[in-house]
């Protein structure tokens, strides 16, 4: 019997030969991600009769939410879990400053192909994009699953979304997903996997494609995955090195025997066709993020302020993208960007972007999720217009009710900083050439 | 008799968890029980913390949870007293963390229809339908798995452990 990439995954997860949607399985995932709310869940743990982790090598664990913290309240938490953390030998936990959970397990090889990661997050699908399945949970399963290693899932049905063609210039993959949220709703793809798959594929490259399966959380998706390719392997050689030089190969040769593929007669319970010429630069208006519209519909909506930054659309390519708009420009509405992990920090400082940005007027934030669940570092005024590179535009999400969120991809956010309005990054480069 | 009687608060389509619980307040309320009540639904409905009282159920559309993971968007409701939450659909997370916490979740696209804040509900679980006004609306009935871990108030009773709130 053929099965799609999210059924072999979890088909492996629960030790099974095949399982088929709507089955309840019982799954031992490979890793466990929690962050910030680790203490939350380490008092939940604490009610349990077991006391100990079942297998802390899969536990991992990254500080990042409110980083560096805020207030004595968030600094005292952030100590909790560090006891928490020694107490029970966790050796894959992450400081502050490393970066975004997402982002950080994928540049470390924490997951990659064939694995199953199960984490106290609702962006968990992002670890997707290298062949692995991720789904989000809440706080008091992610204790069970501390103390038993295993935890109930649903086999969700599968929606195919073919890719064909190329984007055009200026058309990111955030464009994309706002399109694909736009067309089939929030709640389009709610309890199923989401597996990408076509020959756009190919050209779309690996900080993109992590944008692809993030954003799926917006559309209810329960996980979103590809199947590993030639920039996967590509990519994960590269960073491994980097992140883990004295055992990366071994880390590789795992991961490549744990590969999983899709049947080619797999059963979708769902087929999309996207024409990816076709895409056009997309926003997301207050409060849903199914909200969508065309930029070239949202003619001089002003903003106080822009974001870039989160585990959408904090990565170098981003950043890189936003830094061409405003090289050489000043911004005439704040600009905050905060890169997802310290090695992106770190790569967009070799590069200059860092310059260009700080030079345009933009301020530079500390790897992790910034303002982008109201916690701190950038929250909004009442009545305040942000235009952000995130992934959800809620009303209250940053911090203030009465405040507007728009999302869009990293170089119409720069570019509306610049014009202090809503706008195409072309008429910004074009202004400036001009002059 | 398994047969309960509920007022209804009733809302809309893709309520997110942001309203339901706002994310300012995750990393500092987790198991304060009176705290947890104050916030709920406060960036929805203002007056829902004051006027709710023990044994209400919330009906909802489509939807209901989008958003974030957070647990307090349940147990905001199960502290405040909140009996059940029946919705057209729910978003995934939220409906995992509705069954651990010990919450009841319904999907009664038929029932939500009947009803308006206000009215009174009957539910029968154990012949899985909603009464309303005379009328009555079958659910499907949840996963026996699943309902030994609400039977049990949610995963953590149900490995043994106590519940925090
Ligand atoms: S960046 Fe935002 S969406 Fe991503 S993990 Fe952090 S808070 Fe969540």
């Amino acid at each position: 019997m053929s099965m799609t990439l999210t059924e072999k995954l979890l088909a492996r997860a629960s030790r099974r030969e095949r399982v088929t949607p709507g089955e309840i399985i019982i799954v031992e995932p490979d890793v466990v991600l929690s962050h910030d709310n680790s203490a939350a869940i380490a008092t939940i743990f604490g009610q349990l009769p077991q006391g100990r982790v079942k297998h802390p090598d899969r536990l991992a664990i990254t500080l990042d939410h409110a980083v560096p913290p805020p207030t004595v309240k968030h600094a005292r938490n952030h100590a909790e879990i560090r006891r928490f953390v020694r107490e029970q030998g966790i050796e894959n936990f992450f400081e502050v400053g490393r970066g975004i959970c997402h982002q950080v397990l994928c540049e470390e090889g924490a997951v990659g192909p064939g694995l199953t990661l199960l984490g106290a997050d609702s962006h968990s699908p992002h670890c997707g994009w290298l062949g692995s399945f991720g789904a989000g949970i809440g706080r008091s399963e992610t204790a069970a699953l501390w103390a038993t290693g295993e935890l109930w899932l649903r086999v969700p049905e599968t929606m195919r979304i073919e890719l064909n063609g190329s984007l055009a210039i200026g058309v990111t993959a955030k464009d994309l997903t706002l399109h694909l949220i736009g067309l089939l709703s929030a709640d389009g793809a709610t309890y199923m996997a989401v597996e990408f798959a076509g020959d756009g594929l190919a050209g779309i490259s690996p900080d993109s494609r992590a944008v692809l399966t993030n954003m799926m959380a917006e559309m209810g998706a329960k996980n979103a995955c590809m199947a590993p390719d030639e920039v996967t392997w590509a990519w994960l050689e590269a960073n491994l090195a980097r992140t883990r030089p004295r055992d990366f190969r071994e880390r590789l040769n795992y991961f490549r025997q744990a590969a999983l593929y899709p049947d080619p007669d797999a059963k979708y319970a769902l087929n999309h066709v996207v024409d990816l010429s076709q895409i056009e630069p997309m926003v997301s208006c207050p409060h849903a993020v199914d909200k969508v519209k065309p930029l070239s519909a949202l003619r001089s909506k002003t903003v106080d302020v822009g974001f870039i930054g989160t585990c959408t659309n904090g990565r170098l390519e981003d950043i890189a993208s936003a830094a061409e708009v405003v090289r050489g420009k000043k911004l005439a509405a704040r600009l905050l960007v905060i890169p997802a992990s310290s090695l992106v920090l770190r790569d967009a400082v070799a590069a200059g972007y860092i310059a260009d940005l700080i030079d345009a007027g933009a301020t530079i934030g500390t790897p992790g999720c910034g303002p982008c669940m109201g916690n701190h570092m950038g929250v909004l005024a009442p009545g305040e217009v942000c235009i952000s590179s995130a992934n959800r535009n809620f009303q209250g999400r940053m911090g203030e009710r009465d405040a507007e969120i728009y999302l869009a991809n990293p170089a119409v956010v720069a570019a509306s900083c610049v014009a202090g309005k809503i706008i195409h990054p072309a008429e910004v480069v074009r202004a400036g050439d001009a002059k | 008799m398994t047969r309960t009687a509920h007022r209804v608060w009733k809302y809309g389509d893709n309520v997110n968890t942001d309203v339901i619980f706002p994310g300012k307040y995750t990393y500092t309320v987790s198991h304060d029980r009176a705290a947890l009540a104050r916030h709920a639904l406060e960036d929805l409905d203002p007056v829902f913390a004051e006027g709710v009282s023990r044994g209400d159920v919330i009906v909802a559309g489509r939807n209901w949870g989008n958003g974030s993971s957070r647990e307090q968007a349940v147990t905001c409701l199960i502290a405040a007293g909140v009996h059940a939450v029946i919705a057209v659909s729910f978003a995934r997370i939220y409906y995992r963390n509705a069954i651990n916490s010990g919450l009841l979740v319904i999907e009664c696209a038929d029932a939500v229809e009947a009803v308006e804040s206000g009215d009174d509900i009957e539910i029968d679980l154990a012949a899985t339908r909603i009464l309303v006004a005379g009328q009555s609306y079958a659910f499907p009935s949840l996963p026996p798995q699943v309902l030994e871990i609400l039977d049990a108030g949610g995963i953590i009773p149900w490995l043994g452990g106590r519940t925090l709130a």
